[in-house]
C-alpha cells in the first residue's frame, strides 16, 4: 500500500491494464469471425448486413459491437469518390477557348484548372529534361507541330554527359570546394558509365522542378502562417495529418485529379513535401529573438525587408532543414510516383523489383541515392556560402567559373562531335551512354544474391520460419484477438492518464474513426507490424546511440551515418532485404527496422548531448561512476528528447510498413496499393491514408503530451 | 531654448485586450491594481518629460519597471496606448508606416541588450545593414561600415561572424551598427548589462568617449544605478511604470523625491556624484585662501587638494570669477557624515 501512495499513477495504470485484460477475456471471438483477406470476398455474401447513408449502400459483416464496431463510416470512401468525380466532370461547366481547335469548348471548371496546371508542370519538366537530354516538346510549346515539321532543324540538342558532369563539378566547386567537386564529378561519371544516364536525368529534371516549387510554396505558406493566426489555425490540422500520412495514399486521389505521368508526380510531391517545409519555416521564424526583429525595425526595414533580410536569414538553420526534408521527400516520391507513370530511375527500380532482378534494382537505387546525396550536400553548401567583399579581383578571377564552364562547353561539344565520327556503330558514347550499353554489374549482384541464397538458404529459411511461426504469427493473432471495445478503452484510458480529458477526447476521436471505418482488422495488422518494428528499432537505436555517445568521434560518425541513411529514398531499403529474405513479412519488417532505427539512434544521441555540461561536472564531483552517471543523470534528463525520437520512429515505421505492401503484406498498405489500380479507388485510398495517419497521430498525441509535461516538470525547454 | 528633440506628454502603455477603453474610463487616473484585476498590465503610467539636443537621459529602474517599454514607445516599436510623443516636433504616433521607416532610417539608432546581431552576416555586413536597407549600394555601404569598424576599434575583425566574437566585441558591433546611419537620436536598451563588470567599465568609458565626439541625443536604459550616475546628464527613475523622479544625478542623491529613490541613493558614494557647486557656500566669499577650484569639478577629484588647506577654498566658474567658497569641514561632512544626517 505504501507503494501505491507513493506512485498514484502506477496504480491508475495498473487499473487500466486490468480493465483492458478483463475486457479481452470477457468478450469471446464470435464464431463467424474471420480475417477478411480480399475485398472481393464480401462483395455478395448473404450473411452480410447493409445500411444506407447519404444514398450510399454499405455492406458489412455484423459482429457484436463489443467485438468489432459496425463500419458506420463505410459510406465515406464512396462519397469522397463520387464527389471527386462530380467535381471533375459535372461541376460548374464553363466555356473555355481552345487554342488548338480555335473554338470555345464546354468544360467543368475544376477539370480545366487541373488540366492547365498539368500543362504548366509538363512544360517545366520538359524544358529541363530537354536541356539535359534533348527533344522537341519545348519548342513545340512555343510554336506548333506544323512549324516543327516545316523546320526540322529546330530541336533542342541536349547536353553531352561530359558537359553536365563537368558542369556539376564546377558548380560543386564554386559552392563547396574541392571535395564536393570531386564527389560531383565522380557521381556523374559513374551514372554515365553504368548506363543510367537517361533515367537519371529524367529523375533529376523531375526533382529540379518539384524541389524548388515545394520550397517556394512551403516558404510562402509558412510566412503566411507566421503572419496570420487565422491561416495558421486553418493549416495546422492539415499539416498534422500530412505528417503521418503515407505518401502512397496521396497518389490515388491525385491520379483522379491530374492523371498519369510526371506532371501528376510533381504535384503529388509538392503536396507531400510542402507541409514539413511549412512547419520548419514556422518553427524557425518563431525562434527568431524579438530583439533581432526590433533591431531590423530600427534599421528602418519595411515589412518586406524585415521578412527577407532579417527574419528568414536568421531562421536559416530551420529553413535549411526544411530544404533538406524537401529534397528527401522529392527523392522518395521520385520512386513512389513511378506507380503513376513518372519516368526515370524510380520506374526502372520498380520494374526491376517487380522482376526480382535485384542487381538492376541495386544499380538504379544506388544512382538515386548518389544524386540525392549530391543535391543534399550542394544545397547545404550553397546556404553556407559567404561573400568576400575585399578580394581585389580582376575580370578573369571573378569569372573564372563561368569562363571555365564555357571552355568545358566547347570541349564537350567537340568531344561529342569527335565521338559521332569515331563510334561508327550508332552509339556516341561521348554524348550519351545508352541504357543497355553501359557497364552493368547487375549480373554480378544477381549471382551474388544467388550464391548467398544457395549457401545460406538453410539458415535464412530457418530464421525466417522461426521468426514468422514463433514471433510474428502469435503477435498478429494477439492483436487481432483484441475486442474493439478493449482497444478503445486502453487507448482512451492512456490518453486520460497522460494528458487529461482533452487528450482522451482527441485520441478517442482518432481511434473511433479507424474503428468505424471498414478496415479495423487491417489497421490492427498495420499496428502490429509497426509495433514490432518500433520495439526492435528502439532497442537497437537506444543501445547504439548510447554506446556511440561514449566517444566524441563515434558520436560524430554515427550522426553522419544517420544523415546519409536518411537521404536514401525509402524504397531503396527494400532492395537489400529482398536480396536476403525474398518476398516475406520478414523482409518488410527488416526494412522497417533498418529505416526506423535512424531516428531512434539520432534522437538518443541528441538527447544525451543536450544534457547540460554543468550537470555532468556536478555528477562527477559527487563521485559517480560512468554507469551511475548514465542511469541517474543522463537518461532521466535525455528521456523526453528520446521519446520524441520514439515518435519519429513510429512515423518512419508506419511509412515503411505501408511501402512494404509492395512486397506483399496484409495490412492497410495492401488496400492502398489495390486502390491505385482501381478506377474508383480515390476515396478508398484517401480514407485508408487517413486511417494510417490517425494511427500515427494517436501515438504522436500521447507521446508529445507526455514529453511536454515531463519537460515542464524537469524544467528543460 | 531650442525645441526639445524628444518630448513625451502623459504617455501610457497598457497591455491587455481592452486597454484603450479602460484607459479612457480611468480618465487620467491609472491605478495598476484595478487594471490588473481586469486583465490589463500597466507598462508605462503617465510619463511626461523632454530631452533636449545633445543631452543624455538615463532611465533607471529594476526589471519590470517599464523602462524598456517606455523606450519602445518612443522608438514606436510598440504603439503607446495614450498620450503624445514628439520627435523634433513631429507627432510620432501620427506618422504613417512610410514616414516612420524614413524617420528610423535617418534619425534613430538603437542598441540592444542581447546585441541582436544578424547571425548570418559578418561584422562589416551587420554594420552596413541599415545602410543597405536605405538603398545605399554595396561598395559604398561597406566602405562606410569600415569607418564605423575603426571607430569602435574592431579593425581586423571585420570578416568575423558574431558567434566568433566575445560579448563586448559583439556589443561594439551593435553600437557601430546603430551609428552607421549617423542618427541624431540614439537609443540604448541596457547595452552593457550582459557584459562582465570589467568589460562593462571599459565599454562605459568607450561610450563616454564616443559621446564626447558625437554629441548625440541619447536615451539610455539601465538597471544599474552606478552606471546611471556615471553616464547621465539627467536620470529618470522608474517604478511600476511611473517616473518617480527625473533630475540631475546630484539632485537625486541630495534630494530624493520618494522613499524608493532614497533607498537607491543610500549606498552611493557622494563624493563621486556631487559637484563642488552642489555643496559650496555661495554667500560667503570672504576670508578665503589662494587655492581655487572650478565649480563643476566632482568632489572626489579635488577633495585631497581642499583637505590639505587650512582655510576655506574659493570656488570659481569657467571665467575665473569667484562664485562661492567651500571649507574642508564641508568636504569631510559630505564624504563621511552625509548618511547620518539623512537618518
Amino acid at each position: 500500500m505504501e507503494i501505491l501512495k507513493k506512485y498514484p499513477k502506477l496504480f491508475q495504470w495498473l487499473f487500466l491494464l486490468i480493465v483492458f485484460f478483463a475486457l479481452c477475456f470477457a468478450i469471446d471471438v464470435p464464431e463467424t469471425y474471420k480475417f477478411i483477406r480480399g475485398q472481393a470476398e464480401f462483395v455478395k455474401d448473404p450473411n452480410q448486413s447493409t445500411f444506407v447513408f447519404l444514398g450510399k449502400e454499405v455492406r458489412y459483416y455484423a459482429f457484436d459491437v463489443f467485438w468489432r464496431l459496425p463500419p458506420l463510416l463505410g459510406w465515406l470512401p464512396i462519397w469522397i469518390n463520387d464527389s471527386l468525380f462530380f467535381l471533375m466532370n459535372d461541376w460548374m461547366p464553363m466555356e473555355f477557348w481552345n487554342e488548338d481547335t480555335q473554338e470555345y469548348k464546354t468544360r467543368p471548371l475544376v477539370l480545366q484548372i487541373t488540366r492547365n496546371l498539368t500543362a504548366f508542370m509538363t512544360f517545366l519538366i520538359e524544358l529541363i529534361r530537354e536541356i539535359l537530354l534533348g527533344g522537341l516538346e519545348t519548342i513545340v510549346a512555343f510554336t506548333s507541330w506544323d512549324w516543327i515539321d516545316a523546320n526540322p532543324w529546330a530541336e533542342l540538342p541536349g547536353l553531352p554527359w561530359t558537359i553536365v558532369a563537368a558542369g556539376s563539378a564546377i558548380l560543386a566547386y564554386k559552392l563547396g570546394g574541392r571535395g564536393l567537386a570531386i564527389f560531383a564529378g565522380l557521381a556523374m561519371t559513374y551514372i554515365s558509365i553504368f548506363g543510367q544516364w537517361k533515367p537519371s536525368m529524367q529523375t533529376l529534371s523531375f526533382i529540379l522542378v518539384a524541389a524548388p516549387l515545394s520550397f517556394i510554396f512551403g516558404l510562402s505558406l509558412g510566412i503566411a502562417a507566421f503572419k496570420s493566426k487565422r491561416v495558421e489555425k486553418a493549416l495546422y490540422p492539415i499539416l498534422l495529418v500530412m505528417q503521418t500520412m503515407p505518401q502512397y495514399a496521396v497518389l490515388v486521389p491525385a491520379l483522379v485529379l491530374f492523371g498519369v505521368g510526371d506532371h501528376a508526380a510533381v504535384i503529388i510531391t509538392m503536396i507531400v513535401a510542402v507541409p514539413p517545409m511549412i512547419l520548419l519555416t514556422l518553427l524557425g521564424l518563431r525562434a527568431v529573438p524579438p530583439e533581432v526583429i526590433e533591431a531590423g525595425r530600427m534599421s528602418g526595414c519595411n515589412n518586406w525587408q524585415l521578412m527577407f533580410k532579417v527574419l528568414i536569414p536568421t531562421a536559416r538553420r530551420d529553413i535549411l532543414i526544411g530544404v533538406n526534408q524537401v529534397i528527401m521527400v522529392c527523392f522518395s516520391m521520385a520512386v513512389i510516383s513511378a506507380f503513376i507513370g513518372a519516368k526515370g530511375l524510380g520506374f526502372n527500380l520498380l520494374l526491376a523489383l517487380n522482376q526480382l532482378n535485384i542487381g538492376l534494382a541495386l544499380e538504379a537505387g544506388l544512382c538515386i541515392s548518389l544524386i540525392a546525396i549530391l543535391l543534399d550536400k550542394m544545397s547545404l553548401a550553397w546556404a553556407n556560402k559567404q561573400v568576400d567583399y575585399f578580394g581585389n579581383l580582376n575580370f578573369f578571377q571573378r569569372n573564372k567559373n563561368s569562363l571555365f564552364f564555357g571552355l568545358i562547353m566547347i570541349v564537350g561539344i567537340a568531344l561529342a562531335y569527335f565521338g559521332s565520327i569515331y563510334f561508327k556503330d550508332g552509339y556516341n558514347y561521348l554524348f550519351e551512354v545508352p541504357h543497355n550499353k553501359g557497364i552493368s554489374t547487375a549480373d554480378f549482384w544477381n549471382k551474388g544474391v544467388d550464391w548467398i541464397f544457395d549457401t545460406f538458404f538453410v539458415y535464412i529459411k530457418a530464421f525466417n520460419t522461426w521468426l514468422i511461426v514463433e514471433v510474428l504469427q502469435p503477435m498478429r493473432a494477439l492483436y487481432l484477438r483484441m475486442p474493439a471495445i478493449a482497444t478503445i478503452v486502453l487507448v482512451v484510458g492512456a490518453g486520460y492518464l497522460i494528458g487529461g480529458t482533452r487528450s482522451a477526447l482527441v485520441v478517442c476521436g482518432l481511434t473511433l474513426f479507424i474503428a468505424l471505418s471498414p478496415w479495423w482488422d487491417r489497421a490492427l495488422v498495420t499496428t502490429y507490424m509497426a509495433t514490432f518494428g518500433v520495439i526492435v528499432s528502439c532497442i537497437i537505436g537506444f543501445t547504439v546511440g548510447t554506446l556511440c555517445f561514449q566517444n566524441k568521434h563515434s558520436t560524430k560518425f554515427m550522426l553522419n551515418v544517420c544523415d546519409i541513411f536518411q537521404t536514401f529514398p525509402s524504397f531503396v531499403y527494400l532492395i537489400p532485404v529482398m536480396m536476403l529474405f525474398g518476398i516475406t513479412d520478414t523482409s518488410v519488417l527488416i526494412a522497417v527496422i533498418v529505416y526506423a532505427t535512424i531516428p531512434a539512434t539520432r534522437y538518443t544521441i541528441e538527447g544525451l548531448r543536450s544534457v547540460p555540461s554543468g550537470l555532468h561536472d556536478a555528477a562527477t564531483m559527487s563521485g559517480v561512476t560512468k554507469f551511475q552517471r548514465l542511469f541517474k543523470i543522463e537518461f532521466p534528463l535525455a528521456f523526453p528528447h528520446m521519446m520524441l525520437g520514439l515518435n519519429q520512429t513510429i512515423v518512419f515505421a508506419l511509412f515503411m510498413v505501408i511501402i512494404g505492401a509492395f512486397i506483399g503484406t496484409e495490412d492497410l498498405g495492401q488496400y492502398i496499393l489495390k486502390a491505385l489500380s482501381d478506377k474508383k479507388g480515390a476515396g478508398i485510398g484517401l480514407t485508408l491514408g487517413i486511417c494510417v495517419a490517425f494511427i500515427g497521430l494517436i501515438f504522436d498525441n500521447l507521446i508529445r503530451t507526455w514529453v511536454d509535461k515531463r519537460k515542464k516538470h524537469l524544467g528543460i525547454d | 531654448m531650442s525645441e526639445p528633440v524628444i518630448k513625451c506628454e502623459s504617455v501610457y502603455k497598457i497591455f491587455g485586450e481592452n486597454a484603450e477603453t479602460m484607459l479612457k474610463e480611468a480618465n487620467g487616473n491609472v491605478d495598476a491594481k484595478t487594471f490588473q484585476e481586469n486583465g490589463c498590465i500597466v507598462g508605462v503610467n503617465n510619463a511626461s518629460f523632454e530631452v533636449s539636443k545633445g543631452e543624455m537621459l538615463v532611465v533607471m529602474g529594476l526589471s519590470g519597471s517599464g523602462k524598456s517599454t517606455l523606450l519602445r514607445c518612443i522608438s514606436r516599436l510598440t504603439d503607446a496606448t495614450g498620450g503624445k510623443i514628439f520627435i523634433e516636433g513631429q507627432d510620432l504616433l501620427n506618422l504613417n508606416n512610410k514616414e516612420l521607416i524614413e524617420l528610423r532610417r535617418n534619425k534613430m539608432g538603437m542598441v540592444f541588450q542581447s546585441f541582436a546581431l544578424l547571425p548570418h552576416k559578418t561584422v562589416v555586413e551587420n554594420i552596413a545593414f541599415p545602410l543597405q536597407i536605405k538603398g545605399i549600394n554595396t561598395g559604398e555601404s561597406i566602405n562606410k561600415a569600415m569607418d564605423m569598424v575603426k571607430l569602435v576599434g574592431l579593425d581586423g575583425r571585420e570578416n568575423y561572424f558574431p558567434r566568433e566574437l566575445s560579448g563586448g566585441q559583439q556589443q561594439r558591433v551593435g553600437i557601430a551598427r546603430s551609428l552607421a546611419v549617423e542618427p541624431d537620436i540614439w537609443f540604448l536598451d541596457e547595452p552593457f548589462s550582459a557584459l562582465d563588470p570589467l568589460i562593462r567599465k571599459e565599454m562605459q568609458d568607450e561610450f563616454l568617449r564616443l559621446q564626447e565626439k558625437l554629441q548625440k541625443t541619447i536615451m539610455f536604459i539601465t538597471h544599474d544605478f552606478d552606471e546611471a550616475l556615471k553616464l547621465a546628464d539627467r536620470i529618470a527613475i522608474m517604478k511600476d511604470g511611473i517616473i518617480e523622479q527625473l533630475d540631475t544625478p546630484a539632485n537625486i542623491v541630495l534630494n530624493p523625491a520618494t522613499e524608493y529613490v532614497r533607498k537607491f541613493t543610500e549606498e552611493v558614494p557622494r563624493e563621486k556624484v556631487l559637484l563642488i557647486e552642489d555643496v559650496m557656500d555661495s554667500s560667503a566669499t570672504e576670508n578665503i585662501g589662494n587655492l581655487k577650484v572650478l565649480r563643476d569639478e566632482i568632489i572626489e577629484n579635488v577633495a585631497e587638494k581642499i583637505l590639505t588647506q587650512e582655510k576655506t577654498v574659493a570656488v570659481i566658474d569657467n571665467n575665473n570669477n569667484i562664485v562661492g567658497s567651500i571649507n574642508p569641514t564641508k568636504i569631510i561632512n559630505t564624504v563621511f557624515g552625509g548618511r547620518k544626517n539623512n537618518n
